[in-house]
């Protein structure tokens, strides 16, 4: 893998893969993060962030946009990429629901929980809706231990859930 | 499509369970400022609060120094649940001296399974987390600090962002703060999920915009962390005791564990399970777990204890028996468990052990960065034959092979503490509850033979 960094001018002659065009704003809030570190690889998370947060996932083109951007290796990124698991390398839902899984919501009902929202909206972990509506992804402890089992809906964070309040929590979520 | 009101009991906001008249500044020192209905304690509120004047009397009547001294003097332990001396740990960055100036960085990735104590102290009271960091940057030199906070915690992120942006306003972040002629600022790095971030030098590996596998140790971070600097990491909670500590003193924080133990300060327990009332409450650090669970209400109805993790996933099951032991570092210890974070887990009669055991389990499974090979290999095959277990399909033979897993993923075997860390639930099921992992053997039957 390649580790020298691409030339500023380099940057001029973005490769375009997949139609992916990195936004002008997302570009410029990239190098602005850059600034904050002392090397511009610490922002690579952030800006893959920053792409997720207008396509809602992270194409491959973006991977080199990002690399470009800030100087690094397009495999630094996509490394990076795919290490974490907030971060999609493939198209996910208009809500993303995370389920929290860990010891404490596993104590208070995250099974039959589980169960019924897989069923409910008909998809297992890792899926998404075939309406596009809803992505289903398992979390680490959600830090909401004293209400569980908890779950978040994108920004929003819930419990204690229980199965009969599914319908008016999904309800809410088009 | 009907949103869900912001004030609905579904949504989820974090609450202590002491009421005001029982909070007090010389007494509760991470709390006493919370007000009852919750809300963020803003910047004029904070002040008139006596807040900033630890920060005040360190920058302007102690050197570095004499910081890490009075820290020492204190014996603050590291509250994210390994309890090694902060003020030893501040030592190091100045040790051998000349070192370039580094970095100070909070470790807000608040995801071991159970605890739920760095959300409240950010969402509510960011400022408090602030001074601290400003107090500890003084005394490390750091030239900058870093609020790891974890992606999933979207209002601790607004409550810090509006508490930064308000110091900065007040001089209190920024260059030469307060006349002191110190320069410090803060910037929160929001991480994108992933528990093993909140390993230390994993974090650093993250921040530096890397994948989070460990790094070798030595060199420590307080020698050589961020970029090669030396960098000090610590907890949310830790960093809250620190304020207190130099506006009242190190004999005033040794008093306030009461000779329950040799501990100083006071601690955020909580509980969780099936508990009348689950919560948090800030007691003398050495509290035994009994007044812990007494406080949450004891058991629900119809459930009775069967054991209890003291503090985290990564910790050992402890037993009723241990109820009674004061709730340190030294102290759960030595009874084959440590106190980790110190939120209590408990577990019912009615509860199956083997089943909370694989849960874990298969959190530390997927959870293994993958870097060194028993920790990779190692967990998936103790969820493996958990689940076999579980399921009543295990083998002869499968017991012994778990015991040999606490034995090979053991301190000292793996790059990091996250494998030893998982073994300790599964070492202490085995030697507490070896009757559910039995029971879970299949009888030779004669299925196969016609």
């Amino acid at each position: 893998m390649s580790q020298t960094p691409m030339s500023p001018s380099s940057a001029k002659n973005v490769i375009v893969t997949d139609g992916f065009q990195l936004h002008e704003d997302d570009r410029s809030a990239m190098l602005t993060q850059r600034d904050h570190y002392e090397q511009p690889q610490a922002a690579c998370i952030e800006a893959l962030k920053i792409v997720q947060r207008r396509h809602g996932w992270v194409p491959d083109g973006a991977i080199v946009a990002i690399a470009e951007t800030l100087g690094i290796g397009a495999g630094e990124v996509e490394g990076v990429a795919t290490f974490y698991s907030l971060i999609f390398r493939q198209p996910v839902g208009r809500h993303v629901i995370l389920l929290c899984d860990s010891s404490s919501c596993f104590l208070t009902g995250y099974e039959p929980l589980s169960l019924a929202l897989s069923e409910r909206i008909g998809i297992r972990f890792g899926q998404t809706t075939a309406d596009g509506r809803f992505t289903l992804l398992p979390v680490c402890c959600l830090g909401a231990c004293d209400r569980g089992p908890a779950m978040m809906i994108g920004d929003d964070t819930f419990g204690p859930i229980g199965v009969d309040d599914l319908d008016e929590l999904l309800e809410a979520y088009q | 499509m009907k949103a869900i009101p912001k004030d609905s009991r579904l949504r989820y906001h974090c609450q202590l369970r002491q009421s005001v008249e029982e909070r007090h500044a010389d007494t509760h020192p991470l709390t006493w400022r919370l007000r009852e209905d919750g809300a963020r304690v803003g910047y004029q509120e904070y002040c008139a609060k006596e807040g900033y004047q630890g920060a005040m009397l360190s920058l302007k009547e102690c050197t570095p120094d004499d910081v890490i001294n009075t820290m020492k003097q204190a014996n603050v332990r590291g509250r994210g649940g390994a309890g090694f001396s902060a003020g030893v740990k501040w030592g190091l960055t100045q040790a051998g001296g000349n070192l370039p100036r580094g970095y100070l960085i909070c470790n807000a990735d608040e995801m071991e399974p159970g605890t739920f104590k760095d959300r409240l102290l950010m969402e509510q009271q960011p400022h408090l987390l602030i001074e601290g960091m400003i107090i500890a940057g003084y005394a490390n030199r750091s030239r900058y600090g870093y609020i790891f906070l974890r992606g999933e915690y979207v209002e601790a992120a607004h409550a810090l962002a509006l508490a930064i942006e308000e110091a900065r306003q007040a001089g209190l972040l920024g260059n030469d703060i307060a006349g002191s002629g110190f320069d410090f600022d803060i910037a929160v790095h929001t991480g994108a999920g992933r528990y093993i971030c909140g390993e230390e030098t994993a974090l650093i590996n993250s921040l530096e915009g890397k994948r989070a596998n460990p790094r070798a140790k030595p060199p420590f971070p307080g020698q050589s962390g961020a970029w090669g600097k030396p960098t000090v990491v610590n907890n949310v909670e830790t960093l809250c005791n620190v304020p207190s500590v130099m506006q009242r003193g190190a004999d005033w924080y040794q008093g306030l564990s009461g000779g329950l133990t040799e501990d100083g300060g006071t601690k955020l327990y909580g509980v969780s399970g099936l508990v009348q009332r689950p919560g948090l409450w800030e007691l003398p650090i050495g509290t035994s777990g009994r007044e812990i669970i007494e406080r949450a209400g004891g058991m629900r109805q119809g459930h009775t204890l069967k054991a209890w993790l003291p503090g985290g996933g990564s910790t050992g099951f402890l037993l009723p028996e241990h109820l009674e032991l004061p709730m340190d570092f030294d102290t759960i210890g030595n009874h084959g468990s440590r106190m980790g974070t110190g939120l209590i887990a408990v577990v019912s009669q009615r509860q199956s052990l083997l089943s909370l055991l694989r849960n874990l389990e298969q959190f530390f499974a997927r959870e293994s960065c993958g870097w060194c090979t028993p920790c990779r290999d190692g967990l998936p095959w103790t969820v493996k034959l958990l689940l076999a277990l579980e399921r009543g399909e295990g083998k002869p033979g499968d017991i012994e092979i778990l015991e040999q897993h606490t034995k090979d993923l053991g301190s000292g075997l793996t790059f990091c503490a996250h494998a030893p860390g998982a073994m300790m639930p599964l070492e202490t099921a085995l030697k507490h509850f070896r009757g559910e992992f039995e029971a879970g053997v299949a009888q030779p039957t004669l299925a196969g033979v016609s």
